[in-house]
């Protein structure tokens, strides 16, 4: 607490000293606030970017998530299932120790014993199964089974520092490493242990209100602009945009889908935008008996692929980008943005209501039948209007469509238990590649291959699950992605989920600023510059 | 005064009521209230025969008429007077059938309480000692607290939904009914017409019915025409804080909650046109139960 | 004095106890927090892992109890989001929350009484009639409605003072306030206006209605038939006589007002609890729910307290015994 408050105090005078005019000053406006400065903590996106200003991967991605190095100056496969990590030297941590294989391997022992961890990492770190340090500046990393993905997931965490912790002599061991303890999350709120090697440090956090980063004067890599970040949680849109426009903040992320327009024509601010490696989708309940269908005698109409194609064909995903999207998304066609690895440039989509209708009757449902579809109302962009808006494209082909829709804390609960026959989803691939949605959404589910976490419509084909086990254990990139394409087209063939459109992630800021887009929908403030 | 000479029966209670009507009509601006609120809710009780569509129909809906401004029309020549939402929602309509919403819940919760305090209160006067002090004890602890939490609490815990939205309001209102209830039974039960009744030994329930009831109303109806509009804004304020009703049932406070997005990029009315709604709904049943206070309070009467 | 105090403590112990059980197994029925807060691409054995670590996998009679066994020995657990004491996050956000619900105060005095006090000597005069339908629509309008409309002409169309958060602070005794620096003020002015609206119109009405009486009675009438100045009536007499009720209200008020601010907080962003409060029900975070809950009751319980004090020392006539408690 003394240090936390010692640090507070230093950030303030600084405040009071540097005043507000600091001309290298950014301040940014994010739409969610991480739940903890714990880089170890809770995987999930808010914690994530600002874990990436303080601490560093061993590899990290670019704005189109390919693989860049960091920490790790080079990687190569020695065999199948070793990997060989060479580290860069002469990396300091913020309290000027250097940063050495051991703290990769603490690293790597920490992350299973992060005490109340509501979603560990442990899921990144899970495919190491030993580690062996020649010299201080060379990892070799062995797997179980060939794990192409290694190189990916190793992006996911952030390095701590051993020496701070006090793990210089801890070594890894798959069973579970020993430690006299583990450092708490606390010790990284209160800036304790918030020591990494990134180009900023931790200043002042205050949950709810603010976290103030500082130049890494001894950075390795490019030195940012900035000599002083402020991330403000600013979480309703509105006030979010009104502090843009009223200069409170240099940049915000996440701008209303409503207001781009009008922040566009705006000589004051820029607008950035990409698509992301987000899919927004229609999941169809495939089993036996289904909750919220009703009139067709309690048979399941939507195990019938007539059904499930009609149900694809009725939506207009044009009509729902332009008006319900303003034009801030694109259509969709297979479970990942084409272009992102493991795509099929062939798949394409159809809107034809009469054709669905046809189909419909086909399948022996002529007058349709009544369907409640079940969606969030706080988690995508949009979700709820999407779902309102499917409705009505169903309802004109004669399934008369009701919304349910639900806050987050209800709705996931409600999903996992089976309540819908359709449901409104989203998925983002953290690692960028086609594996990642179809091992999650469509695969059959297996707890032991971690197949089918997500899946919740029973749909199971083997040939899916062929392909992808054999991409997953593929080493060679373009033979992988092969395999992964291929699997795409077997899920779309087979309208395993109802693909609707992929978001485009956007980042308004003034007039003066630039900012490469993300794919992975990280607000960076050390990729920000002011064109000069 | 309206509670000192009714020991007799019914014909002599109209007088009272005609002196009631007269000094109510006494004030134009509570008149003006009046008025408003009877449109207001019989426009509400007729939604379906006024509003040009049925919101909730999602088949009738097309998002190629959304976000369309006032008075503008669609392909059909239907013209969407306060404009639409971004399903092509006819706002007015919305706001027709979130006025039903909005009623539906701040009447009943209203009405379920006032029947709860009432009985409470009459029982806490009526027995009195411990059974009285444990009664007033809760009150006391309820009151303690403000509204908005325990509703909001409650409802974090019962979930969404207009009757759970009624049952939390009712949670936090039949404190105040039964505690008036309690204070005019009070006064009542020592006047004399009481102490005949009982007397004469009548039975308890006629004495409770007949004679404690009907004095007790009017410090209750003015209680309750305020706390029609308390509970009103309350299901607004919770539906805005996300744990009122169902997105797929709007009130108004819903529908102002989810058209605010749009007010800064300039699409005004999908937030606007309920929230004057909603104030004009609440001010009038404001203006009313003033204007009844005054009438009914007999200290101001002297 | 001792009976009273320990009725009273007495009292908020069973509310808390009731409270915190209906708290704790209604959460439990909503969902489970494990759900919102996993990353996507957790699969089952991460899941029943990170479950397990919450302790969310033992039945929930027993997660109870040992919820009780430690809150008993002062120990509210460890927020399910933020991995910290929920006491402690709680505590955190109170200052924000405090100087607000102060300043919001000071409005509604500084506002209400003038404007209550006229109103009261001029009952039918224009401005008295206005004062009071101004007080009526003070009522009716919904706070989060006028949030929205005070951020729409002030920040966005005038952009005159910041639309949300909470601007600089600066620490007294280790604890950080705002209403010290011009920013933090500038930040604190539309929320604090927000949430004091309610409470101006009550105070008028109070101030009026006190005012009214007063200025009716015999000392009034005889000061005024001695020709004292009409300032000094007012000063001296009126304010003197009205300030019991509309201090004890007030007193009272307080808390509502802290309660109140869990809507101008999610309005404005403004971080103190209230805005933790929606958070924490949004994300299911059981342990600091439970945790503000007893915060607040521990803060009305003390305010009550005062306020029944500060009236036993205004208005000598009262004296706390076991019934009036």
């Amino acid at each position: 607490m003394k240090q936390q408050l010692s640090i507070l105090a230093g950030a303030f005078a600084a405040v009071l000293l540097g005043g507000q005019v600091s001309a290298a000053e950014l301040r940014i406006g994010t739409a969610a606030e991480p739940s903890a400065l714990d880089p170890h903590y809770h995987n999930l996106t808010p914690n994530n970017t600002v874990r990436r200003h303080i601490f560093e991967s061993l590899v990290d991605q670019d704005a189109k998530q390919r693989l860049i190095p960091a920490l790790a100056e080079s990687w190569r496969t020695i065999d199948d299932k070793t990997w060989e990590f060479k580290l860069r030297k002469g990396v300091k941590f913020h309290d000027g120790t250097e940063f050495t294989a051991q703290d990769f391997v603490y690293t790597v022992c920490r992350i299973p014993n992060v005490a109340n961890s509501p979603s560990s990492f442990t899921l990144y770190t899970k495919g190491i199964d030993s580690i062996e340090v020649p010299d201080p500046h060379t990892l070799i990393i062995r797997t179980a089974a060939p794990y192409p993905l290694l190189p990916v997931e190793l992006t996911t965490f952030g390095i701590i520092s051993a020496k701070a912790a006090g793990g210089e002599t801890v070594t890894f061991d798959k069973a579970g490493c020993k430690a006299d303890s583990w450092p708490s999350t606390q010790a990284f709120n209160d800036g304790s242990l918030a020591i990494g090697t990134g180009p900023f440090k931790l200043a002042a956090y205050r949950k709810g209100e603010r976290i103030v980063l500082d130049r890494n004067p001894d950075y390795w890599g490019e030195k940012p602009e900035w000599d002083k970040v402020t991330f403000r949680p600013i979480t309703s849109e509105g006030p979010r945009v009104a502090a843009l426009l009223a200069g409170d903040v240099d940049l915000v992320d996440e701008p209303p889908l409503q207001d781009l327009e009008r922040l566009r024509k705006d000589p004051k601010i820029s607008v950035v935008e990409t698509l992301s490696n987000r899919i927004i989708y229609l999941a169809l309940d495939q089993a036996e008996k289904t909750p919220t269908i009703k009139g067709t005698d309690d048979r399941n109409p939507l195990r019938d692929i007539r059904v499930r194609q009609a149900m694809s064909m009725a939506i207009d995903r044009e009509a729902i980008v332009k008006r319900i999207m303003n034009d801030t998304a694109e259509p969709a066609a297979q479970l990942l943005a084409p272009g992102l690895f493991g795509t099929n440039p062939d798949l394409k989509f159809s809107y034809d209501a009469k054709r669905a209708k046809e189909l419909l009757a086909e399948a022996g449902y002529p007058n349709g039948f009544e369907l409640t579809i079940g969606t969030p109302n706080d988690r995508y962009i949009n979700d709820e209007k999407i779902a309102q808006a499917v409705a009505q494209m169903y309802s004109r082909i004669g399934i008369k469509t009701q919304v349910d829709a639900a806050t987050v804390n209800v709705f996931f609960s409600r999903r996992n238990k089976g309540e819908f026959s359709v449901f409104l989803g989203g998925w983002s691939a953290a690692t960028g590649e086609a594996s990642s949605p179809l091992k999650s959404l469509v695969a059959t589910r297996i707890k032991e291959k971690g197949f089918g976490p997500t899946n919740y419509t029973g749909y199971s084909n083997p040939k899916l699950d062929d392909l992808l086990t054999k991409a997953l254990a593929t080493v060679d990139d373009k033979e992988r992605e092969k395999l992964l394409a291929e699997a795409m087209k077997t899920a779309v063939d087979d309208v395993a989920l109802v693909p609707l459109h992929y978001e485009v992630t956007s980042w308004a800021m003034r007039k003066g600023l630039s900012y490469e887009p993300r794919a992975d929908q990280y607000t960076l403030a050390y990729a920000v510059r002011s064109a000069k | 005064m309206t509670a000192a000479s009714p020991v007799a029966a019914a014909p002599r209670v109209q007088t009272p009521l005609k002196r009631f009507v007269v000094e109510f009509l006494d004030s134009r601006v509570a008149v003006l209230g009046l008025a408003l609120l009877v449109l207001i809710v019989s426009s509400a009780l007729f939604a379906p025969l006024i509003a040009p569509q049925d919101p909730y129909d999602l088949s009738k809906l097309d998002i190629m008429n959304g976000m369309l401004p006032p008075g503008s029309a669609d392909m059909d020549g239907n013209v969407f007077w306060l404009g639409s939402d971004e399903q092509g929602r006819d706002l007015m309509s919305a706001i027709l059938y979130g006025l039903r919403t909005s009623l539906l819940v701040g009447f009943s919760s209203t009405a379920v309480a006032l029947a709860i305090g009432l009985v409470v209160g009459m029982i806490a006067a009526y027995a009195g000692g411990s059974l009285d002090a444990a009664i007033m004890r809760l009150v006391d602890i309820q009151l303690s607290f403000p509204a908005i939490l325990i509703a909001l609490i409650l409802l974090a815990v019962l979930g969404k939904g207009v009757d759970k939205v009624i049952i939390a309001l009712t949670a936090v209102q039949w404190a105040y009914y039964a505690r008036t209830v309690r204070s005019a039974a009070l006064v009542e039960r020592r006047k004399e017409y009481v102490e005949a009744a009982q007397c004469l030994a009548l039975p308890k329930q006629r004495i409770v019915l007949r004679h404690l009831l009907p004095n007790c109303l009017p410090p209750l109806i003015v209680v309750a025409t305020v706390q029609v509009a308390h509970a009103i804004t309350l299901e607004a304020t919770l539906s805005f804080l996300g744990v009122g009703v169902p997105v797929t049932e709007p009130s108004l406070g819903m529908l102002i909650a989810s058209g605010f997005s749009y007010m800064l990029s300039g699409e005004f009315w999908v937030s606007l046109f309920p929230g004057l709604a909603l104030l004009v709904t609440i001010v009038s049943i404001n203006l009313v139960g003033d204007q009844m206070r005054d009438v009914l309070n007999p200290r101001l009467q002297h | 004095m001792l009976v009273f105090l320990i009725r009273r403590i007495a009292q908020s112990a069973i509310v808390v106890a009731i409270m915190s059980v209906l708290v704790f197994t209604g959460i439990f029925a909503i969902g489970n927090p494990i759900d919102v807060l996993i990353s996507p691409e957790a699969d089952e054995a991460e899941r029943a892992a990170a479950i397990a670590r919450l302790g969310l996998d033992l039945p929930m009679h027993e997660q109870f109890l040992a919820f009780a066994r430690n809150a008993l020995a002062g120990d509210l657990g460890i927020s399910f989001v933020h991995g910290v004491p929920a006491v402690q996050l709680v505590l955190e956000r109170f200052p924000a929350t405090l100087e607000l619900a102060l300043l919001a105060m000071t409005i509604a005095v500084l506002t209400g009484i003038p404007l209550g006090v006229w109103a009261g000597l001029r009952p039918d005069s224009k401005a008295g009639k206005i004062i009071m339908a101004g007080s009526i629509l003070g009522f009716s309008l919904p706070t989060f409605w006028v949030g929205m409309l005070l951020i729409m002409a002030f920040a966005v169309s005038l952009g005159w003072l910041p639309a949300s958060g909470r601007g600089e602070t600066v620490e007294v005794l280790g604890v950080p306030f705002s209403f010290l620096t011009a920013n933090g003020l500038k930040h604190m002015i539309l929320p604090a206006l927000n949430l004091a609206l309610f409470k101006v119109s009550l105070v008028i009405r109070l101030a009026r209605a006190g005012t009214r009486e007063v200025a009716l009675q015999d000392y009034v009438r005889f000061a005024r038939a001695k020709g004292l100045s009409p300032a000094r009536i007012v000063g001296v007499h009126i304010l003197k006589n009205i300030m019991i009720p509309v201090v004890t209200v007030l007193g009272l008020e307080f808390g509502s007002v802290i309660a109140f601010s869990v809507v101008t907080e999610t309005v404005f962003a403004w971080p103190g609890m209230g805005k933790l409060l929606i958070d924490s029900i949004l994300l299911l975070d059981r342990p600091v729910v439970v945790a503000y809950l007893l915060v607040t009751v521990l803060l009305f319980i003390v305010i009550n307290l005062v306020v029944d004090l500060l009236y036993s020392l205004l208005d000598p006539r009262i004296r706390l015994g076991g019934a009036k408690a």
